[in-house]
């Protein structure tokens, strides 16, 4: 029925114009959805835009909603460039953003006053090393076992939800904060400074891109970055040439979960200053979007992490206006998965029909 | 310990291992055949979800129960095409079309939710299926009949895979498609027929956690059981017999850590009880990593007339 | 014998992109025949023959079986107008039993009983009329290479095929397994098929055949009755020129030992059969510099193995390896940091990483040297993409270009690109300490089935090659499945079976039965051959 026949060469306009394409389709397929809601599709879909980027404070929120983005998607780029699904980047976020807590809001239980200065590096190193010992263990079942990391990183993320969710009710619950469950707040003088004043923008924002900076320079200029390549390509050949699998996976495992986790710890340190269960919804998953329609490029995620929180801001604002329900951006999304996955294929073989 | 021996001897307890089980043993028999022909289908936990809504849907709009679990086995088997047209047809990646498929059943059946009920804050009720009391089996005739479907599937699923022509060539294809073609076997049709109904079981999986244990949809209702099912695929080395039993002691633990915490004596705060189902899984899953006889085609693509 | 014709082929094309791989052939097949289709590796056998079985759909031509047009591209077609392929990579499955793989797909899907009584019945009754026992419940994965080529063609016989077509089949078998195959198709002509014999190898097709058609290019271009020619013939045809039966050159001066290998047994590799096949058992090897050592054996009988050990993707579980005095590293990179040169058998999937560019392909193994990154960590990416210049120009890489991805190259350059990366040392840098990471020519070189797949031009380049770094002094050691390199290239001659090596031997000590009992595990005593695998 369908053949598949591989094209000689893809064009470089052709990488970048198929995620462009692909989210186009699906918003155009999304329309369906808003006309069962009832709404008007072109005023749903130019109040979606502008709420998203249609003004100074839409950016704003944009800008403040996709520095998580940007941090889970470089996660999820880091593990599935070398093949690892890491699909627990939502488990390391919160387990980034308690480490965070407990160390700058509770003194790690030590009640040792340490100056700023110091407390805050040991903060977001903590929060790293929470993230990336999550997914160490699962990197390390698949490489020496052969479990699949999907199901194992999957369920960790709701052990790891269950683990907020007791430590809010006990030992990290906010005594003051009248029976809601939420932890105790970090010190004041460790939350992230604002980037840009009147707004919730703050300087994870700037931490974000350097990371992203970080991560390119990483996979394009160094031994590690050929390394993670050449495994996520071919293990075999990989190994034949001398690199050294184990080393590697667990170096990925370490940096995709740093990466979330301190995506936990700056959400915390620049928005909230506490731990709340709904602090995430869903970034986690949500950044394995972004990593696709990025192509795995690091550098694109700043701008599909950039353009898919334009989408899930501008439904908020959408929604209070015309009642579409905000899950619309989740469809939107999760669509714009699987139509990036076809178009990217199209840019690499002809689909011929018999 | 006599709390244990107590908890043990109620029949309550044994209908509720049942009850969990059942969209247990149904999911994880989808998923068989989807990986018994080769393509691995993580789209099982956003199936669920659908499977679960329109089920409910079609009853909270006036059909009758059966209705109910034919549209839910319906909406799996559209979401199965997807699937099948995504990593068949097209030979992308197995683990990102399933999740894909996953995300997008999930939004999609929360949408319809919020839109069907903008304003309600309780979710509004069916009138669910009525247990077996006509059985004369105790225990069984505490469960509806779905149960007593999910408990009959099993051994004409094991039927089916080993006794007829089409099982035989559903686990040719999953262990050498290139033979199944060379002796006629369209690998392509193969593999989607059981991606399809794969996903229909999903579906209805999912469709008797709103018709049967419940009677309404909430968010976060399937919380994971449709990973729990992929889990006990491998448990279970790809043998109908051994998913049931996998699913049976699975429903166990669970049933116990739910009794455990009710009891009174829980020392433990309740989230590390709800927490054993899943470390469970993955125990179960590293346990028998070493000795997995996959099926040898499992997650490979296949692209006919390709070198 | 009837002269019925039972195929025909008419003007049959097929183009993949570029690539004609067969152009306008036109052949006839007749009754009790076997045809002989001869050609070197590219030359468009297997492709032909795929279109008439149905795996491909040819761009024009048509094809008649016993009068009847055959539909293309169908492979149930073929089957139901009586041809059968027995193929040279077995399409069994492992996990299922010899009845299931032999009954899959013979009966229609919608029965809900498989009648499994009468198929055993009927697979016993063939497989006695043809001479060819198996056990019907003895599950694939467990039965040897012989026995799956009969389970193979019991498929096609099952299903009572007229026209059978044999790809390349003594490729995985003795010179005595292969006598044994020869008796089966002598059974079958007998019983009225027909059959297509596809080879390269030229004392096989004079032995087996009554007519040989040779391909060459893609193009048919000589059919012939086998009385009527000879193999000098035959090879022109092949090669297009007259071909020198290879002379051996031999060493000049062969100096010390460079890796010595003494009761060296391995494990079997996780996706392997875990049986004698695919480990080593007590291997003593001791190779020598300026000196070529080939391992002739049937491929499956440890070479694997052996060949993994020295390019250190596999350990050793007992004895001592050796390499220039010192332990031989389990470790890719270390090995090649020692001076050793390693070829791999699978170019494609083990070679190259085929989604990178030619010139991280042309340096990944000596990128953790200083000579190609700072500090181990950051790349030299102009040194790197200098050397991977040089390694185009000096071994004749062409493609395009460094920066293209490794897996648009041909075979032929493909090999190049992985013989110039083993073999061209790097330049020394001028800042770089060259005491701890020497760039010299290579001291051991090791080349599993190098030549395997490539055409007659490539073929003698690479071993042209590996002479030529004999001749520098470097120990060479070739694994080799075909029996005519090993006598070409090697200075000794050592076979493998069932994971054992047998002494290393110079090669005119022997002869070519001998080699033949050795890779069948039988020894040779006085003038009678030990009964070893002999059918």
């Amino acid at each position: 029925m369908m053949r598949l026949e591989r094209r000689h060469e893809a064009s470089r306009a052709a990488l970048v114009l198929a995620p462009i394409g692909a989210v186009a389709f699906t918003m155009l397929v999304s329309a369906l959805l808003v006309l069962w809601a009832g709404a008007p599709v072109g005023r749903t879909y130019a109040l979606l835009l502008q709420g998203g980027f249609g003004s100074v404070f839409a950016w704003s929120e944009t800008l403040t909603r996709a520095v998580p983005l940007i941090l889970t998607g470089l996660a999820a780029t880091v593990a599935f460039k070398a093949r690892l699904f890491n699909i627990g980047a939502e488990g390391q976020l919160f387990a980034g953003a308690l480490a965070a807590v407990a160390v700058g809001g509770m003194h790690g239980g030590t009640g040792f006053e340490l100056a700023p200065w110091l407390l805050f590096p040991l903060m977001m190193l903590a929060a790293a090393v929470a993230g990336a010992l999550l997914l160490l263990g699962p990197a390390l079942m698949k490489n020496e076992l052969g479990v699949d990391e999907v199901v194992t990183t999957l369920l960790i993320n709701f052990i790891v939800l269950l683990g907020v969710s007791a430590l809010l009710d006990g030992p990290m619950k906010d005594p003051a904060a009248m029976g809601w469950p939420q932890s105790v707040s970090l010190q004041p003088d460790l939350e992230l400074g604002k980037l840009i004043a009147q707004t919730r923008v703050h300087t994870g924002l700037v931490w974000a891109v350097s990371l992203a900076v970080m991560v390119w320079a990483i996979f394009k200029y160094t031994v590690l970055g050929f390394d993670i390549r050449a495994m996520g390509a071919n293990a075999r050949a990989a190994e034949f040439a001398g690199v050294p699998v184990t080393r590697t996976v667990v170096l990925v495992a370490l940096l995709s979960g740093a990466l979330a986790g301190l995506a936990g710890a700056i959400e915390v340190a620049g928005r909230t200053s506490y731990v709340t269960l709904d602090m995430s919804p869903g970034y986690g998953y949500t950044g394995i979007v972004i990593a696709m329609l990025a192509g795995l490029h690091p550098l694109g995620v700043i701008a599909a992490g950039v353009f898919v929180a334009g989408v899930l801001v501008g439904a908020d604002t959408m929604s209070r206006a015309v009642g579409v329900p905000t899950y619309i951006a989740d469809v939107i999304v999760a669509a714009s998965l699987i139509a990036v996955l076809v178009a990217t294929l199209l840019t690499q073989y002809r689909v011929r029909m018999k | 310990m006599t709390d244990l021996l107590d908890i043990l001897a109620n029949p309550a307890f044994w209908v509720a291992v049942l009850r969990i089980a059942t969209p247990l043993i149904l999911g994880t028999l989808g998923v068989l055949l989807c990986e018994r022909a080769g393509v691995l289908n993580l789209g099982i936990e956003g199936i669920m979800v659908a499977g679960a809504f329109t089920g409910w849907l079609a009853v909270y709009a006036g059909a009758p129960l059966g209705v109910g679990v034919g549209a839910a086995a319906l909406t799996g088997m559209v979401f199965g095409l997807l699937h099948a047209f995504l990593t068949v047809g097209l030979a992308l990646s197995q683990h990102v079309s399933g999740l894909g498929i996953t995300l997008l059943a999930t939004a999609l059946s929360y949408f319809g939710y919020r839109v069907s009920f903008p304003k309600v804050n309780t979710p509004p009720t069916i009138a669910p299926f009525a247990p077996m009391e006509w059985l004369p089996v105790p225990i069984l005739n505490a469960q509806t009949s779905l149960t007593l479907f999910a408990l009959l599937l099993v051994p004409a699923v094991a039927w089916v895979l080993y006794r007829t022509p089409l099982g035989l060539a559903l686990r040719m294809v999953g262990e050498n498609p290139q033979a199944a073609e060379s002796q006629g076997v369209s690998v392509a049709a193969t593999r989607t027929g059981a991606i399809v109904a794969g996903s229909a079981l999903m579906g209805v999986a999912g469709s008797f956690l709103t018709l049967s244990a419940f009677n309404a949809f909430f968010f976060n209702m399937v919380n994971g059981r449709g990973w729990i099912c992929v889990a006990l695929v491998v448990f279970a080395s790809w043998r109908p017999g051994k998913a049931l039993l996998g699913a049976l002691l699975f429903a166990f633990f669970d049933a116990l850590q739910l009794r455990l915490q009710q009891s009174g004596d829980a020392v433990l705060p309740y989230q590390i009880y709800l927490m054993l189902p899943y470390l469970l899984s993955i125990l179960a899953l590293v346990l028998v990593a070493r000795k997995a006889s996959y099926p040898q085609a499992l997650m490979k693509p296949y692209r006919k007339g390709e070198r | 014998m009837s002269n019925a014709t039972v195929l025909r082929l008419r003007g049959i094309t097929k183009r993949f992109g570029s690539l004609v791989a067969n152009d306008g052939i036109s052949l006839d097949l007749q009754a009790g025949e076997v045809l002989a289709l001869l050609g070197e590796n590219g030359a468009g056998k297997s492709t032909l023959m795929s279109i008439l079985f149905g795996h491909y759909v040819a761009d024009e031509g048509s094809i008649e079986v016993f009068g009847a047009p055959l539909p293309a591209g169908n492979p149930k077609a073929a089957l139901a107008a009586g041809v059968g392929m027995v193929h040279q990579h077995f399409t069994l499955a492992d996990n299922l039993s010899v009845l299931d793989n032999v009954m899959m797909g013979t009966e229609p899907l919608w029965r809900v009983f498989s009648r499994c009584a009468a198929g055993r019945a009927r697979l016993l009754e063939v497989a006695q009329r043809f001479g060819l026992p198996v056990q019907p419940d003895a599950m694939v994965g467990n039965l040897s290479v012989g026995e799956r080529q009969r389970v193979e063609i019991l498929k096609a016989l099952y299903r009572g095929a007229r026209i059978l077509i044999l790809d390349e089949p003594t490729a995985v078998l003795t010179p005595q397994e292969s006598e044994a195959l020869f008796a089966t198709l002598a059974q079958m002509v007998a019983q009225g098929l027909s059959v297509i014999f596809i080879s390269h190898k030229l004392g096989e097709v004079l032995r087996v055949s009554q007519r040989i058609a040779v391909l060459r290019g893609g193009k048919l271009v000589a059919e012939a009755r086998t009385a009527e020619t000879t193999q000098a013939q035959l090879a022109l045809w092949m090669v297009g020129h007259a071909v020198e039966a290879p002379r051996r050159r031999p060493a000049r001066s062969v100096g010390d030992a460079v890796c010595v290998l003494d009761h060296v047994s391995t494990a079997s590799a996780k996706d392997e059969r875990q049986d004698h096949s695919s480990a080593l058992r007590e291997v003593s090897l001791t190779l020598r510099a300026g000196e070529i050592t080939t391992i002739a054996g049937v491929s499956g009988n440890g070479q694997v193995a052996l060949a993994e050990l020295l390019c250190g993707t596999r350990r050793a579980t007992s004895g001592t390896a050796q390499l220039m005095g010192r332990t031989l590293p389990p470790s890719p990179a270390r090995l090649v940091q020692r001076g050793v040169a390693r070829i791999p058998e699978d170019r494609h999937a083990v070679g190259v990483v085929g989604d990178l560019p030619v010139w991280e392909n042309a340096v990944s193994e000596r990128l953790r040297s200083p000579v190609f990154s700072r500090w181990s960590w950051f790349v030299r990416r102009a040194a790197a993409r200098l050397h991977a210049r040089r390694i185009e120009i000096a071994f004749d890489v062409r493609g395009a270009g460094l920066m293209a991805p490794a897996r648009s190259l041909s075979g032929g350059n493909m090999q190049k690109l992985i013989l110039g990366r083993a073999l061209l040392a790097p330049e020394q840098a001028e800042d770089v300490d060259n005491k701890k990471y020497p760039t010299r020519a290579p001291r051991l070189i090791v080349a599993h089935q190098p030549t395997w797949g490539l055409d007659i031009g490539a073929v003698a380049y690479v071993q042209q090659q590996l002479i030529a770094a004999r001749d520098a002094g470097a120990a060479v050691l070739v694994i080799s499945d075909d029996l005519d390199e090993v006598l070409a290239l090697g200075d000794r001659v050592a076979v493998m079976h069932g994971g054992h090596l047998g002494e290393a031997r110079p090669t005119a000590a022997w002869t070519r039965e001998a080699i033949g009992l050795a890779m069948a595990g039988a020894t040779m005593t006085a003038q009678q051959p030990v009964a070893g695998a002999l059918p």
